[in-house]
């Protein structure tokens, strides 16, 4: 298993090279350059280029990249333009806060969408199953930054339970509830989507699995239903199920970018988002480099869970 | 699983139950910003976002009197001009000290100055400061006395006071420069009438009371700077208790926030111009009649009364009237008028040629730039006029625009905000402003009885003298057309209504000093 993991992770590194590259490339290629959007209305070519030369831009693309691989080695990935600070430091606190959301959100809509598939796929064509399915196609449809400002709208503007914006209050706040406050409701609208899909996903491997001959077997020799369900169905059902989950937890990420927007939540989605629109070139460098490192890490993840959980596999 | 759940409801109950949300505290104001700030070095930034917290932590050796764009004494007490003026000799404040306690001298001036401007002082590298060129006429710094300093101009520079009371003159704490070196815009020391106390990343910027504050120490014990990026997040926390100020409130909340008594609505027009710069070299455009043409063809009125619900007033000419000393008052907008429209374009044989016209998706000071693009297209076509829009991001945009239009585009979306009457017509204006010599004429506008007027208004040294240049200027370049001139914008902000003596300055620089909030 550990040379798999090895095996793993050394292919995951000419991916990741390829990608800082391709970076380089489409952020020197999109027309604009940090200095025209530092200066903005001042942007005369004479200040362009002596703010380019300040800032080191008016080398040859190619030594530019070297140099920031050459310091990548050192574990330096360089200082902002726009923020004047390392682009370590943003990128890694900017992380962990995307960490915090998506893991939460990933969880929520694991557990969510787990039982709400077992439970539909237990009762088959029931009321139960019907509501279950109604309530998970609208999730699936609902654009998710429509939702969270309409639950901000309503849980925090007219209700006052929960704060609009932010990761912790921004006066005497700080702890682990006070986090917990905040997060709840852009978590909430970050899993509604993904709940979705692993409910629906849910439903049919069960559905699949209660077919299958070993479960009249199990129920035939007497065993008790819920240890039918749990026991033998859910497990079997899990294998098909959790390569689904590492696949939503890349659209968690992904769909973190528009939630942490509309909440403010201060993660690495927002922050790219704003890096690209001010060719912020070595923070959308940073930020792609540890996303993408993420995700690599994310789906190795799953499919070692995967392994474990299906003998067959190995 | 029950037990499980049990858990999760226990959690969540706990999470109803934390009292943290609470009304902001009295005496601490807190400010919804549009961005995180770059840096809280003056020096080093461009953004009116971070000149919010800036003007409030630091002073200048001037300022803007309140209300006005006209320049009073600040961390000088006086000053004299030479004749010819290239010599400002400034007589500083006595007994005036720096927050990290280090005091306001001749020596701090120099530093601050040469430190910006020369490229082997020891620490310019702490830079780039991309503005630094509004003193590139400052040929030398000397300390005459501990409290006179001498700024030598390589030649007459009028505006050289205005700049001083922009950011970009703001004076820094020597010190605490050397002392954090590249890591000072995170490390600020001022004189101003708040200290810097706490830079949170990404949740919020702290400056508490100084005190010691040399112009009277402010009522408020701190102000919090919060960046909101989004419109709709900073609405809805608004709304919710969560902030006491936000500035740039869009047009269609502003209404929802007048209509409730918890809230009070501000608004200051300011030195802003909202305009439509003209391929003056080729095509339809390079005919003054059909310039004019389109200057009467656009309904301006229906502009910002519909589109920016009035938050804007309708521009007269290239100057904004916020500069009240050098704005000419008989200078009335071209009126809405279709028919003479449809006359001059006869008259000058607009053949029905296809204009095509550069429209920006957003970008600093642009408005709501596709909604009004389309609405100047519907405007232009009535009179039988044919245009094509071509819509960019506005980083690309400024890319295209900014080299000149030639070649391109017969029409562009352009806004200004400038500090000074002489910075936009000086920079936009002027034959030897083309693209080709570094400038933003991107229009390729020329008249050289503009360029005189602007020059001479650069060496007078005397106000008035100044005022009378600039409205002959206004009342030509009106005439010539080489824009079709738009709108001024009018900075807004919404206050809780418990926060008193808030008021906006036509500089659109948010000054905190005088404000109270003491429930």
């Amino acid at each position: 298993m550990s040379a798999y993991i090895a095996k793993r992770l050394l292919a995951a590194i000419p991916v990741l090279f390829g990608l800082t590259i391709i970076v380089f490339l489409i952020m020197a290629m999109i027309p604009g350059d940090p200095a025209t959007a530092i200066l903005g209305s001042y942007a005369t070519p004479e200040n362009v280029e002596k703010l380019n030369r300040d800032l080191g831009l008016d080398k040859p693309l190619l030594q530019q990249y070297l140099i920031w691989l050459a310091n990548l080695f050192e574990g330096d990935l360089g200082r902002s333009y726009t923020l004047n600070r390392p682009v370590l430091d943003e990128v890694l606190e900017r992380f962990s806060a995307t960490l915090i959301l998506a893991g939460t959100a990933l969880m929520l809509c694991s557990v969510l969408g787990l039982i709400a598939g077992v439970i539909s796929a237990v009762r088959q064509f029931s009321w139960v199953d019907k509501t279950i399915t109604l309530v998970v196609l609208i999730g699936i449809s609902i654009p998710s930054f429509w939702l969270g400002l309409l639950l901000i709208l309503v849980f925090a503007v007219n209700l006052r339970w929960f704060p609009a914006s932010g990761m912790y209050a921004i006066y005497g706040g700080g702890g682990p509830l006070d986090l917990l406050h905040h997060l709840f409701l852009p978590a909430l609208t970050l899993a509604v989507v993904a709940t979705g899909v692993i409910a629906r996903l849910t439903r049919t491997a069960m559905l699949e699995v209660l077919r299958q001959d070993y479960i009249r077997t199990a129920r035939s020799k007497g065993v008790s239903e819920n240890r039918v369900i749990y026991r033998h169905a859910f497990k079997a059902a899990l294998v098909t199920v959790i390569p689904v989950i590492g696949i939503q937890a890349g659209f968690v990420l992904g769909g973190a970018v528009y939630i942490e927007t509309v909440f403010q939540w201060p993660g690495i989605g927002s922050m790219l988002v704003k890096a690209i629109s001010t060719r912020d070139l070595l923070l959308v460098q940073g930020g792609v480099l540890v996303v993408a490192s993420a995700y690599v890490l994310f789906n190795l993840a799953a499919d070692v869970l995967q392994t474990v959980l299906d003998p067959r596999l190995r | 699983m029950k037990r499980l759940l049990a858990a999760a409801a226990t959690v969540l109950s706990l999470a109803f139950a934390t009292p943290s949300f609470a009304q902001t505290p009295p005496n601490v104001l807190i400010v919804g910003q549009i961005a995180e700030p770059k840096s809280l070095d003056p020096h080093a930034v461009t953004a009116v976002n971070d000149f919010r917290i800036l003007m409030n932590v630091y002073d200048g050796l001037v300022r803007y009197k309140d209300g006005t764009l006209e320049v009073e004494p600040a961390l000088a007490e006086s000053w004299t001009i030479s004749d010819d003026g290239t010599v400002y000799t400034f007589k500083l404040r006595d007994g005036v000290s720096f927050h990290d306690g280090a005091p306001f001298n001749a020596e701090a001036v120099k530093f601050n100055f040469e430190r910006m401007l020369e490229e082997d002082h020891p620490f310019h590298d702490t830079g780039p400061f991309p503005l630094a060129f509004f003193f590139s006429t400052v040929d030398t710094v000397t300390a005459v006395d501990d409290l006179t300093v001498e700024f030598k101009l390589k030649e007459p520079y009028a505006p050289f006071l205005s700049n001083l009371a922009y950011p970009t003159g703001l004076i820094v704490s020597p010190k605490a420069v050397e002392e954090n070196g590249a890591d000072f815009g995170r490390n600020p020391s001022g004189t101003g009438a708040y200290k810097f106390a706490e830079w949170e990343a990404n949740a919020k910027v702290v400056v508490t009371r100084n005190e010691e504050y040399w112009d009277g120490a402010p009522e408020l014990e701190a102000v919090i700077y919060r960046p909101i990026t989004d419109a709709n997040t900073r609405i809805a926390e608004m709304l919710s208790g969560g902030l006491d100020i936000m500035v740039e409130v869009p047009p269609d909340s502003l209404q929802q926030f007048r209509a409730d008594e918890a809230f009070e609505v501000y608004e200051q027009a300011g030195p802003h111009v909202w305009f439509l710069i003209l391929n003056t070299k080729e095509g339809p455009f390079a005919s003054k009649e059909i310039r004019r043409a389109a200057n009467f063809a656009i309904n301006k009125t229906a502009l910002v009364d519909n589109i920016l619900q009035g938050t804007a007033e309708v521009a007269a000419g290239p100057t904004p009237p916020a500069f009240a000393w050098a704005f000419d008052e008989d200078l009335e907008p071209y009126p809405y008028d279709p028919e003479e429209a449809k006359r001059l374009l006869e008259e000058a044989g607009y053949d029905g040629e296809e204009i095509t016209f550069y429209v920006t998706e957003g970008g600093s000071g642009m408005l709501d730039p596709i909604a009004m693009g389309t609405a100047i297209q519907a405007d232009l076509e009535a009179v039988g006029m044919k245009v094509k829009i071509e819509t960019y991001e506005w980083n690309t945009y400024l890319g295209l625009v900014n080299p000149g239009l030639e070649g391109k585009a017969d029409m562009a979306e352009m806004a200004w905000m400038t500090n000074d009457p002489d910075t936009l017509p000086f920079l936009t204006l002027r034959t030897e402003a083309w693209p080709d010599q570094g400038g933003f004429n991107s229009g390729y506008y020329s008249n050289e009885k503009v360029d005189e007027l602007l020059e001479a208004a650069r060496r007078a040294t005397d106000q008035d003298e100044r005022a009378k240049l600039y409205r002959e200027m206004q009342s030509i370049v009106q005439e010539d057309a080489p824009w079709v001139f738009v709108a001024n914008w009018k900075q807004n902000a919404v206050t809780k209504a418990s926060v008193e003596n808030f008021k906006l300055q036509p500089s659109f620089f948010l000054m905190l000093q005088d404000v109270a909030k003491p429930e």
